[in-house]
């Protein structure tokens, strides 16, 4: 169990632009995590999470910042020496050893003794529900069964933190289910602090007690999931992280700091939102989240989304609707027994609260004062 | 598949074999005639075997055992001796690649390209004042640095096969370089790094040019052994066959063991 | 356990440590096979280079001295370097023709099912494992000899006069011999290169109606590119130093006939004792293989970016 310290981590590849690699892997990347936390790392492949996992490895070096694990800098020490366990995305189970061999390697390697080995190995398996299959060979093993012994020789060995490499990945959607409520029950047991990288921002919203957002080697947000959903930093992280996604419209404040207009559309911002009033007159761009949207009837409402419907997938319990607005693809999620077909003028109301705006140039969220909002660490 | 067809392929395909096996055929038979026999214009097919030729093979010269103990001990250690290089430097490259590694196995490869002829005299002076000359040591260090780069070529190619992530899942688990090229991957290249070592072996095994070259009698190969049956014109045909067939068996069979791995090495990873 | 990490953090030494931290000792594993290879190739190849601008004569040790261009002088007015000169690329060209055309219809064979392939194969790639110089004297004497050899009896029994291979056509012999040694590794490799070949690939070309030849044309032999490649390069690494066969049958002869540069420069090192001319010839053999690497190892250059970026 430990904190794990990153400040200030950069990873530059010399000779950018050749061979593809990017020149700043990861730049300035700062963040504490408290004992025994659950971090997610998220964002597009290619956006630095990976390499800031290898990097709190081990595996590859930090070329600025430091990283602490308990206080101690590790950044020179080897992989082998910090005293962490990794699951791969490919499990790299050692394919000429039996299962039970592949969860002893590092214990062998520290010459823990016979007696104890043995304990550990089988106390894993037991948790892991492996016992069965400790003298197989990996290639003898199910896709599912690979990625438990994956996951035994991690914690076989107790170690200070776990980093999980997109875990889940290769397997089938069924079983990435299952797995993914099991390794949240093996962390709540095991309370080791523990890296999760993944590409899915469903994974990362139902696993991360925190979750770092991160986009071109930058961090772009650090918060708990709800705080993600409903106080997205920017318009990348308001995208990237609920589904369907967001929906945007650029749309012009008006002079009374309230009311957003397109050319048909018109939106309704909060009145409770004073500081927008230094915003009058600016193009914004808006977002409202497909799941805040509701049919509406009439011009009665001050917010209005009006377009003709060009997809429609009755889900059961909802409906998803397409339109095009303003030039804008909109998504809603209206109720299953909504009755839309392709061609029908659609009318689209939301309440204000559920507005996001963001600025056109930063494309930073305009900061609220809301109810919901929690601080970020 | 019609029947027809598949017996008109496999009448072709077993002609095709038994051409290309005849001439070794042919030295097997030979090696069981009397002199007599062997030296007819009309071939022998049919005769009564004899191990005569085999023995007077044997007592050819110092004796087959001198020669044939030479070619052992000059190609296994100088196999072993690749092997030691070869390994790290294609463990090296295969999983810790750097800018300059293209290069390096590229220029490891191209070493070979110099032919034994441009580094002849150099090296038959060199060896003439250090006293290496027609020893089994000199033939030793000829024959590694004759087979090092493909040997290097080879394991690379095997190494680049096992993926990168079980290097460094060995690393995570607290191994070291060598716990992690011993315990991990030696393992999983173990028939790759087999039939490199088979392949340099028969390279060695049949080197004629050096052993041709920098050998008198002390560490005299089965190739000067062979080759001294060159002049003797038709009278011993059957000795000649015997002691060739002394000679190539061991490794012909090693080679029908290696065909597969061999081959897959060789290519590069162009074939998968 | 934190008191003992606060202890060891901050340690003052970072960045010279930083690459032997974060990996293995790259450069001390490669060494001992570099190191090798510059102390055996290379520094007798800058040896040689300096015995070729030398008066150097075993026979003569004491007309020592520095030769200028003489020794490539006399050599380029040497007919019998020459003659090598066009002995080895004559050697090289037909048994690398010989040894791939034969290799791939071969290798085409052995790729269908049939009884007993598997043995058939085996029997059939046997000949790359003799050693040269047997195969030398076994064909110089029991199948080339015109009087008690295979060939002459198989000639005989078809009413036709006997043929003095080795007499009459040396080089021709010498290809046969070579061909019959390096078909195999062709047949062996082009092999594994047919079978790699995914069949959905096949499947799909047929559906698109393709005809065999079609089929053959633009899929099997695009497939095979890389490999063929490989095969040539080895094949002429090996053919351009070809010595134990001549060695064992024509010594070079009749005349010059079968002389290649590796021979030439044999006898005139071993024979004339001059170190110098030979020194010269040897710069002159491995330009020849460098002329034949600078095009083959481009491509192994071009094979390891492509794996590079897998």
């Amino acid at each position: 169990m430990a904190v794990v310290e990153l400040n200030n981590v950069a990873k530059r590849y010399p000779g950018s632009g050749s061979k593809g690699a990017a020149a700043n892997a990861v730049d300035d990347f700062n963040l504490i995590t408290r004992d025994g936390e659950f971090i997610v790392l998220v964002g597009p492949s290619g956006c630095g999470k990976s390499t800031t996992m290898r990097m709190i490895a081990g595996l590859e070096a930090n070329t600025g910042g430091e990283i602490r694990i308990n206080g101690r800098d590790v950044s020179q020490v080897a992989a082998r020496d910090r005293d962490i366990a990794m699951v791969f995305q490919s499990y790299a189970l050692y394919p000429h050893m039996t299962v039970f061999d592949n969860m002893a390697f590092a214990l062998k390697l520290k010459k823990y003794p016979g007696e104890d080995i043995q304990k550990r190995v089988k106390e894993a398996a037991e948790v892991l529900g492996i016992t069965a299959l400790l003298d197989r060979k990996p290639r003898a093993l199910s896709g599912g069964q690979r990625q438990r012994v994956a996951l035994g020789r991690a914690i076989v060995r107790s170690p200070q933190v776990f980093l999980m490499d997109e875990p889940l990945s290769n397997l089938d959607a069924m079983l990435r289910v299952d797995m993914r409520a099991e390794i949240i029950k093996l962390h709540r047991k095991l309370k080791v602090t523990t890296f999760y990288v993944t590409h899915d921002q469903t994974e990362a919203m139902t696993m991360g007690e925190r979750i770092v957002v991160m986009k071109d080697g930058r961090i772009q947000q650090i918060d708990t999931p709800n705080t993600l959903y409903h106080c997205p930093a920017n318009l990348f992280v308001a995208g990237f992280i609920g589904t369907p996604s967001m929906n945007f419209l650029k749309m012009t404040l008006g002079q009374h700091g309230m009311m957003l207009t397109g050319p048909t559309a018109r939106l309704l911002a909060s009145p409770e939102r004073q500081d927008l009033s230094n915003h009058r007159g600016q193009t914004l761009w808006a977002g409202i989240r497909p799941e805040h949207l509701r049919p509406t009837d009439a011009d009665d409402c001050a917010a209005l989304l009006t377009g003709e419907v060009d997809v429609v997938e009755p889900l059961g319990a909802v409906t998803m609707v397409q339109m095009t607005v303003d030039g804008h693809r909109i998504t809603a999620q209206l109720d299953g027994d909504t009755r839309v077909s392709i061609g029908d003028t659609l009318t689209l109301t939301c309440d204000s609260d559920q507005l996001h705006l963001f600025d056109t140039e930063t494309e930073l969220a305009l900061p609220r004062t809301h109810a919901m909002s929690t601080t970020t660490v | 598949m019609e029947p027809k067809r598949s017996i008109g392929l496999a009448v072709v395909g077993w002609l095709v074999a038994l051409i290309m096996f005849f001439p070794i055929l042919w030295m097997i038979l030979t090696a069981f005639k009397t002199e007599q026999t062997a030296f007819s214009m009309t071939p022998q097919f049919i005769f009564s075997p004899t191990l005569d030729s085999f023995r007077t093979a044997l007592d050819q010269g110092a004796g087959y055992w001198h020669y044939a103990l030479n070619s052992a001990i000059t190609s296994v250690i100088s196999t072993l001796i690749g092997l030691a290089l070869a390994i790290p430097a294609a463990y090296a490259m295969a999983f810790f690649p750097s800018k300059r590694t293209d290069f390096t196995l590229v220029w490891m490869v191209s070493t070979k390209f110099i032919p034994a002829v441009g580094v002849l005299i150099p090296i038959f002076l060199v060896y003439k004042s250090l006293g290496l000359l027609d020893t089994d040591a000199g033939l030793i260090m000829l024959f590694a640095a004759m087979n090092l780069p493909i040997m290097v070529w080879m394991v690379y190619s095997y190494f680049k096969d096992i993926p990168r992530d079980i290097v460094e899942a060995a690393d995570i688990d607290g191994a070291g370089t060598l716990q992690t090229m011993v315990q991990v991957i030696l393992p999983l290249a173990l028939p790759g790094l087999a039939s490199t070592g088979l392949l340099a072996l028969i390279f060695a095994w049949n080197e004629a040019f050096w052993s041709l070259t920098m050998v008198d009698h002390n560490a005299a190969t089965l190739a000067p052994f062979i080759a001294s049956f060159k002049s003797a014109e038709g009278l011993f045909w059957a000795k000649m066959s015997a002691a060739s067939v002394l000679t190539v068996t061991p490794i012909i069979v090693l080679g029908w063991f290696a065909q597969r791995q061999m081959v897959r090495g060789l290519t590069f990873g162009a074939v998968k | 356990m934190n008191t003992e990490a606060t202890a060891l953090s901050d340690s003052p030494d970072r960045g010279r440590k930083l690459h032997r931290r974060h990996g293995p000792p790259v450069k001390r594993l490669m060494a001992p096979a570099v190191i090798f290879l510059l102390v055996w190739m290379i520094v007798p190849l800058a040896m040689t280079i300096y015995y070729a601008f030398q008066n150097y004569n075993l026979m003569m040790p004491t007309m020592r001295g520095f030769a200028g261009w003489e020794n490539f002088s006399i050599l380029l007015n040497d007919p019998t370097f020459w003659s090598a000169l066009v002995n080895t690329l004559v050697l090289v060209g037909a048994c690398l023709i010989v040894t791939v055309g034969l290799g791939l219809v071969l290798a085409l064979l052995f790729n269908r099912t049939f009884i007993g392939r598997g043995i058939a194969r085996t029997l059939a790639i046997s000949p790359f494992f003799v050693m040269p110089v047997v195969t030398g004297l076994i064909f110089k004497n029991m199948l080339f000899h015109p009087v008690y050899g295979i060939f002459s009896w198989a000639m005989r029994t078809l009413g036709l006069e006997p043929i003095d291979w080795l007499a009459h056509y040396p080089m021709l012999s010498i290809i046969m011999m070579i061909s019959w040694e390096w078909t195999p590794f062709a047949l062996l490799i082009l092999l594994t290169g047919l079978q790699s070949l995914p069949e959905d690939q096949i499947e799909a070309v047929r559906l698109d109606g393709a005809n065999r030849w079609q089929e053959f044309r633009h899929i099997v032999i695009p497939h095979l590119g890389q490999v063929l490649y490989v095969v040539v390069m080895l094949e002429s690494i090996f053919f351009l130093t070809s010595f134990a066969e001549i060695y064992a049958t024509t010594s070079g002869g009749p005349g010059t006939a079968t002389t290649n540069l590796p021979y030439y420069i044999y006898l005139s090192a071993f024979f004339q004792y001059d170190i110098g001319l030979s020194s010269a010839a040897a710069i002159g053999a491995v330009v020849l293989a460098n002329i034949f690497a600078f095009f083959l190892i481009r491509f192994v250059a071009g094979n390891l970016n492509a794996g590079g970026q897998r």
